[in-house]
């Protein structure tokens, strides 16, 4: 096709925000009647770019077109006013009222003060129907699925304003029929000329719909590209760039199995399991070993780690933690024990955001001694500038808030938090999810650096290529079953553990 | 096109075209939204047959409406509320406005000689600019309902005092006409004045809700108060506009309590607010906003007043059998609510 003029045009963008350049030199176009997907690791910008666009920040420099007059919006209602609506991941609609009061609230139709409700009804019906859904207008969003509150999220945006709309991350919860039905409405929306800027983790999605990228990197452009002439392959070097090397300084592989095998059984899980959580799963860690957990999300993970570490209850099997029979029944007990758990969701479950680096620290090791022993102010100060400088905190304040730091650095902090107790098994849940490349490569070698001095890892991770390049053994979960344990040796790869996923171990 | 984008978690009878008996919330999309307010009616009419088998002279039609003539200031009360708990908030001022409306009418009428039509606007005004203050300091401080209209209350109830100690009366000639009226109905049956006034605030304020833009921003705002805010809707000012109306309603409810009792007192409605809220929750109103209909708290006020009544015909049963009995009946809607959305979700 032509390249028509682009509906959307922003130049030289430049975003800073306390200690951190969010955005340098930004440049993207948004061209009517495309699908244009934004690329780039977590922190590369994507986000915050999306936000100077709708008005959620300001920009510290550059200049952002609309059409043909320059534009600068306040808040995200202005930007939806000019033409430019964003539909978030989570559905930002009254789940109390109806399909169509939430498509027209605020833009009701009436007659002399009154609402019409028939009018607002068949209106609200026809316009969902030119998407291709058709449901009872009337009945109240919450009894609809996700996929539908959603898409009714965007027939509102759509309806506000036909010009520019953002999807970020709009198939993060959706199944894969319901993604199929978003790809539909996305299709047909951009058949009317509707520009859309699409966000997603899913590569094959965004092979998929898109039929141009922007790849980001560290705040800055990598390029645009069509979608049919960059690889996958080619579009994952862009957005890691030169830093891939950084990953290969590990060592490749770790220390030979049968040498930390010798070494004293530190947890020996003997048919352990719970109905509905996790099928009975035999596990030995050694200290000095890392076990890796291997499997697809779902796959009960994250159980085996719950039952570990006592946050789960086991109904049958047995376990004994360092060479003694021992029941957990709850975190408390697992941590006298010496077992430690950083969980996935680190912001969720683990951090403080509001608490500064030094006290969401200390908060582990106070806790093991209670409130009425606190652990002295300078005691605090050694240890915290002990985990600050071992594990490459930045910036090394501890006084600074958490909720100001990266992903990378959040995690690091919720592993100081649990590395100060000195545990001797340590469970981590997907430590690296969401950081940028250099943070999990010091993640890495830390991990390796731990194990080498005698700990205990249960490393759980959904990248195949980090879970063998650190564990000693990797156990495969498929189905809430432990279907294999393989030594990583030199046979072991990816393409081997993908197997044993997908064949559940019977190859 | 095809009918291929299937709707998962279909509601009840799906593509039947209900009848449109006035907005959304007449279709038949979710029947359990009505549960609440049915299970009120039934108990209503189950305390009526039940007390009009027990006791000679319960079942007739005036006794139903005295129930209306002696509730007539809490049904204005329990409808102020009802906007406000619809939000998500809470009214605890509500009981001391309605006192310090009696008082402030009762001194000016009595003492100082103002003529009511003067006096009662004056009130109503001064009512509803207390709310508009505790709303805006809602919404501008973000502070929590609970604590702006705790203080609210204790600062009407402590004015009441400062206008006078004692019981004030009311012998204002056009007041004890309005008290003494009767509005004669067909089949022997009266109402008094302040029936008609407290029915005709339902009707407005039911209106208002399903009709008119403020009303559905009330529910928006009580479904989910964040999406409210990006969808762009008027959130402030909805959250001072209900604490305004609630004000507006006490200070009229104290004018018909005025009426009712023709005195002025700082201990009149002790405790009222007590009463609005359970009114209001037993007409299946959801503590935590966004759902709830005008006629279930219309339906909770009759409830609380029919159980005086028949403690009232039972004669031997000491009112404070009402309170364990509203105690009892408040632990079971809140189980029926918690059970109903539970299912839902």
């Amino acid at each position: 096709m032509a390249a028509p003029a682009p509906i959307l045009q922003m130049s030289g963008i430049c975003k800073e925000f306390p200690g951190v350049k969010a955005l340098t030199g930004v440049d993207f176009r948004l061209l009517p009647g495309e699908v244009h997907a934004l690329m780039g690791e977590n922190g590369a910008g994507k986000s915050t770019l999306i936000k100077v666009l709708t008005g959620v920040h300001e920009i510290d420099a550059g200049q952002i077109t609309l059409g043909r007059t320059p534009v600068a919006f306040g808040s995200p209602l202005q930007a939806q006013q000019a033409g430019i609506s964003t539909v978030y991941q989570e559905v930002n609609l009254c789940p109390n009222l109806s399909v169509a009061e939430n498509v027209f609230i605020g833009r009701e139709p009436r007659r002399l003060g009154r609402i019409r409700w028939k009018e607002m009804r068949h209106r609200a019906a026809g316009l969902l129907a030119r998407l291709d859904i058709h449901l009872d207008v009337s009945a109240p969003l919450s009894s609809y699925s996700l996929a539908i509150q959603q898409m009714v999220a965007i027939a509102r945006a759509v309806d506000i304003s036909a010009r520019v709309l953002i999807l970020d991350e709009p198939t993060s919860s959706l199944d894969a029929g319901e993604v199929a039905q978003l790809f539909r409405v996305m299709r047909r929306l951009k058949d009317e000329g509707i520009a859309i800027l699409f966000v997603s983790h899913f590569l094959d999605q965004v092979y998929e719909i898109a039929d141009r990228m922007t790849v980001l990197r560290n705040g800055r452009l990598v390029g645009e590209y069509l979608t049919s002439e960059l690889s996958q392959v080619e579009l994952v070097g862009k957005m890691i760039g030169r830093e891939l090397a950084d990953l290969e300084e590990l060592d490749d592989k770790p220390k030979e199995l049968a040498e930390v095998e010798r070494s004293r059984p530190f947890v020996e899980a003997r048919g352990l399991g719970r109905p509905g959580s996790v099928e009975p799963f035999t596990l030995t860690i050694h200290e000095g070993e890392v076990v890796g957990l291997a499997g697809l999300l779902g796959s009960g993970r994250t159980e085996v780690a719950r039952l570990l570490f006592g946050a789960d209850h086991a109904a049958t099997g047995e376990l004994s933690v360092g060479g003694a029979p021992a029941t957990l029944r709850t975190p408390r007990v697992a941590m006298t024990h010496g077992i430690a758990f950083c969980s996935e969701n680190r912001r969720a479950e683990g951090l403080i955001p509001d608490l500064t680096v030094r006290e969401n620290i200390v908060l582990a090791l106070q806790a093991t001694r209670g409130w009425s022993r606190p652990i002295p102010r300078r005691r605090q100060d050694e240890l915290v500038a002990r985990y600050i400088e071992a594990l490459k905190i930045s910036p090394a304040n501890p006084e600074h808030l958490v909720k100001n730091l990266s992903g990378g650095n959040q995690q690091k902090v919720l592993l100081a938090r649990w590395l100060i107790l000195e545990p001797r098994l340590l469970i981590l849940d997907e430590p690296t999810r969401g950081i940028d490349v250099g943070a999990k490569a010091e993640i890495q070698r830390l991990v390796a650096s731990l194990a080498d001095g005698g700990m205990a890892v249960l490393f759980i991770s959904a990248e195949l290529e980090e879970v063998l390049r650190l564990s000693h053994k990797v156990g495969v979960l498929r189905d809430r079953r432990l279907v294999a344990e393989l030594p990583n040796d030199d046979d072991l790869t990816t393409g081997v553990l993908m197997e044993t996923i997908a064949s559940g171990g019977r190859a | 096109m095809s009918q291929d984008i299937l709707v998962t978690g279909k509601p009840g009878k799906p593509g039947k075209p209900g009848k449109a008996a006035g907005g959304d919330f007449g279709r038949l999309g979710d029947r359990r939204k009505y549960i609440p307010v049915l299970a009120t009616a039934s108990l209503l009419v189950a305390m009526f047959t039940v007390g009009g088998i027990r006791y000679e002279g319960f079942a007739s039609g005036q006794v139903v409406l005295n129930v209306f003539i002696d509730n007539a200031f809490l049904l204005v009360v329990a409808v102020g509320m009802t906007f406000v708990i619809l939000t998500g908030g809470i009214d605890l001022s509500v009981g001391s406005v309605v006192a310090l409306s009696t008082m402030i009418s009762a001194s000016l009428v009595t003492g100082q000689g103002w003529p009511p039509l003067l006096v009662i606007p004056l009130v109503l005004l001064i009512g509803a600019v207390l709310g508009f203050v505790m709303g805006c300091m809602i919404h501008y401080f973000e502070i929590q309902p609970f604590i702006v209209t705790l203080a609210g209350m204790f600062l009407a109830r402590g004015l009441c005092y400062t206008i006078g100690t004692d019981s004030i009366p009311i012998t204002d000639e056009t007041y004890t006409a309005l008290a003494q009226a009767r509005i004669d109905l067909p089949g022997d049956m009266f109402v008094s004045p302040s029936v008609v006034i407290a029915l005709a605030v339902v009707a407005v304020a039911a209106y208002v809700l399903h009709y008119t833009r403020l009303g559905r921003n009330v529910y928006a705002t009580g479904g989910s108060e964040q999406s409210a805010l990006l969808m762009g809707l008027p959130v402030a000012r909805t959250k001072i506009a209900v604490y305004t109306v609630s004000g507006f309603c006490s200070a009229l409810g104290g004018v018909l309590l005025s009426l009712y009792m023709l005195s002025g007192y700082g201990l009149h409605a002790v405790g009222m607010e007590l009463d609005a809220i359970a009114a209001v929750v037993i007409g299946g109103t959801l503590l935590t906003g966004g759902s709830g209909y005008l006629l279930g708290t219309v339906l909770g006020v009759l409830v609380l007043g029919l159980i005086q009544t028949v403690i009232s015909f039972e004669g031997t049963l000491s009112s404070w059998w009402t309170k364990i009995f509203i105690g009892l009946l408040l632990f079971v809607f809140i189980l029926l609510q918690r059970l109903i959305s539970a299912r839902r979700t």
